[in-house]
């Protein structure tokens, strides 16, 4: 018995995250094969509608409240400094400002502590905390945000990435265009088009639509976008039935189109690797309307679509922990010399070692 | 098998009136479905390309798309035929139901034709193969490579290279047995090349496409036969005496190698 808890190694992360305007910390415990989140806090930067958040306000956002929500994360999760095995942290990608922000941060922490520290891909972050929660074993992932698009699946140590966005991402194309019609960014921007879509619908407005193979597309759609909102305003714009639209027609056209483009890379990437599993990551992972079209998708061809809500989908402390922790019991370290921070950093450099 | 196929993907409409010939489900890709059937008359055979509605889509967007997509592929191949290229010639089709009818291609894909090849040599190290040895496959790179200078001279890249996009058609079938009476061992590879799926073909006369055309090919070809991978060379070698403009397209074609797929993510 005794041997058992031995054999069974309780150890513990704690995630500090903060590569766009999320500042997230939280509190993992791994025992064995199973994970168990201790604490999960967040605080976000919000910038006034119309406007996006910059790199120097969301930097300075996140030294305001690192100590409050490192505080809170510790408190939540009932555990002593001592407790702690390793401080993870967000290596990148992501924007420099706020990831070197947390990086000194996470730092401070490991000398004040004398903890060891580990550096996390934030992708690879959000694919292992969603494979986690989900039970998703083998799937095709796709990974959707205000900086990222990628469809990713795993093969030999590495997440592959088959394909992606060409230019801007989808969740920049989505914020971007929330601004050209004054939409607010609290909670976010895609939220609030979300919510706004599901007004429209009468009628589909014509946007491009730019796949190539399984890559993709935004900043046309965008441009088209912000075309249209400019004309409604001045004279409520014209539909494909020469009735005026309105802002949410256009949210849901919007939706409608860079949506079905995500569905098809995806499927293309599952008919190319032979898998019927697909997992959605990623804060535009939280869309209820994109987790409907992928799951007929999915439906279509046998096989069905993992999701997470915003508690994990949304940028966060706990999937920093994971993956860091998952690395640490491979023997990973990053020592505090070599703890840098990089706005570049694919997701397909990571050597992936915990998995077979 | 096939009865199974189609309970679980009905056929499109064209397929089910009693005239037609009863298809046979050929493969359920991720764009949309090959059957084989028969065109006018019950002995010529040919092959149905549909593409059916897609669920998660909205459908004026999937309508517009099916519609868009179909006709391109049509005139693409229309262009091909007409120049000589070897691919498929089309038959029929209705862009709005989703179909288009094509000219069934006897034989084998290329790919199953060199690894059956290359499965009959002597396993790599035991003995270096003698030069009389490779030429069955030599030619065969040859005649990928100027089919493809084919296709580039007319202004078309395929967007989706690959030896399982191309068909080794026997030449001389004898209609009764299906054989050609050559049983030999270069048979696997003997036949003439024909580029088949033109789903993301688009026009364009840019280096820059046509290298990226022949890029992905080349990691097809590395991916798939990476013991044939040396014979690559001949194929560029055979296109750049094909295709006149060829030269530019191998310069850029160092570039798309260099740049590969490393895009460095920002933003």
């Amino acid at each position: 018995m005794g041997l058992d808890i031995a054999q069974k190694k309780r150890r513990i992360a704690l995630g500090c995250e903060g590569s766009a305007n999320k500042l997230g910390i939280g509190v993992i415990l791994h025992e064995g094969e199973t994970s168990t989140v201790l604490s999960n806090v967040r605080h976000t930067f919000v910038s006034p509608p119309g406007t996006g958040f910059l790199p120097k306000d969301t930097a300075q956002h996140h030294r305001a409240f690192f100590v409050r929500v490192a505080k809170q994360a510790l408190a939540d999760a009932g555990i002593r400094i001592a407790d702690i095995d390793c401080i993870c942290y967000t290596r990148g990608p992501g924007m420099g400002g706020p990831l070197a922000s947390v990086a000194v941060a996470a730092r401070t922490l490991a000398l004040l502590w004398g903890k060891e520290l580990v550096g996390v891909n934030h992708c690879v972050g959000h694919i292992e905390m969603g494979r986690t929660i989900t039970g998703a074993d083998h799937p095709v992932v796709l990974y959707v945000s205000g900086g990222n698009t990628q469809v990713i699946a795993y093969a030999e140590q590495r997440y592959r990435i088959f394909g992606e966005t060409l230019d801007i991402a989808v969740g920049n194309c989505l914020d971007r265009f929330a601004r050209a019609l004054n939409i607010s960014n609290d909670p976010a921007p895609g939220y609030n088009i979300e919510v706004l879509a599901r007004k429209g619908g009468r009628v589909l407005l014509d946007l491009p639509y730019a796949v190539k193979g399984m890559d993709c597309s935004f900043s046309g759609i965008l441009t088209r976008a912000e075309e249209l909102a400019a004309q409604m305003k001045v004279d409520g714009g014209k539909g494909p039935d020469g009735e005026p639209f309105t802002g949410a027609d256009l949210c849901f056209s919007l939706q409608e189109t860079v949506f079905a483009m995500l569905v098809e890379i995806t499927e293309r990437a599952m008919a190319h690797v032979g898998s019927n599993q697909v997992l959605i990551v990623g804060g535009v992972g939280c869309n209820e309307r994109l987790q409907e079209m992928m799951g007929l998708m999915a439906a279509d061809r046998g096989g069905s679509v993992y999701a997470t809500d915003e508690r994990f989908c949304i940028d966060n402390g706990i999937m920093i922990a994971h993956a860091g922790l998952l690395a640490y019991e491979t023997g990973f370290r990053t020592p505090i010399e070599d703890s840098t921070c990089t706005q570049r950093f694919r997701t397909d450099e990571v050597l992936v070692k915990w998995r077979k | 098998m096939a009865a199974a196929d189609d309970a679980q993907f009905p056929p499109p409409k064209v397929l089910t009136y009693p005239a037609s010939t009863p298809p046979t489900l050929i493969t359920q890709g991720a764009e949309g479905r090959l059957y084989k059937t028969t065109h006018l008359t019950r002995d010529r055979p040919c092959a149905l390309k549909y593409r059916p509605p897609k669920p998660y889509r909205h459908p004026v967007l999937d309508a517009r798309l099916t519609k868009a997509r179909l006709s391109s592929e049509a005139k693409v191949l229309e262009r091909c035929w007409r120049e000589g290229v070897p691919v498929p010639a089309v038959y029929a089709m209705d862009p709005a139901a989703g179909w288009m009818m094509m000219e069934w291609i006897e034989g084998i894909p290329v790919r199953v034709g060199i690894n059956e090849w290359l499965g009959k040599r002597p396993e790599e190290g035991a003995e270096i193969p003698q030069v009389e040895d490779e030429t069955p496959i030599v030619e065969l790179m040859k005649r990928i490579g100027a089919a493809i200078g084919a296709l580039h001279k007319t202004g078309v890249v395929h967007g989706d290279l690959t030896t399982s996009n191309m068909m080794l058609r026997p030449r001389g079938v004898d209609p009764v047995s299906g054989g050609t009476g050559n049983e030999g061992k270069t048979r696997s590879v003997e036949g003439d090349v024909v580029l088949i799926d033109f789903g993301l073909a688009t026009q364009s006369m840019s280096d820059e496409d046509r290298a990226v055309d022949l890029y992905v090919l080349e990691r097809a070809f590395a991916s798939t036969h990476p013991r044939a991978e040396r014979l690559f060379g001949t194929l560029l070698e055979s296109y750049k005496s094909t295709f006149k403009k060829a030269s530019s397209v191998l310069i850029k074609l160092e570039d798309v190698r260099m740049r590969g797929r490393k895009r460095s993510m920002l933003g």
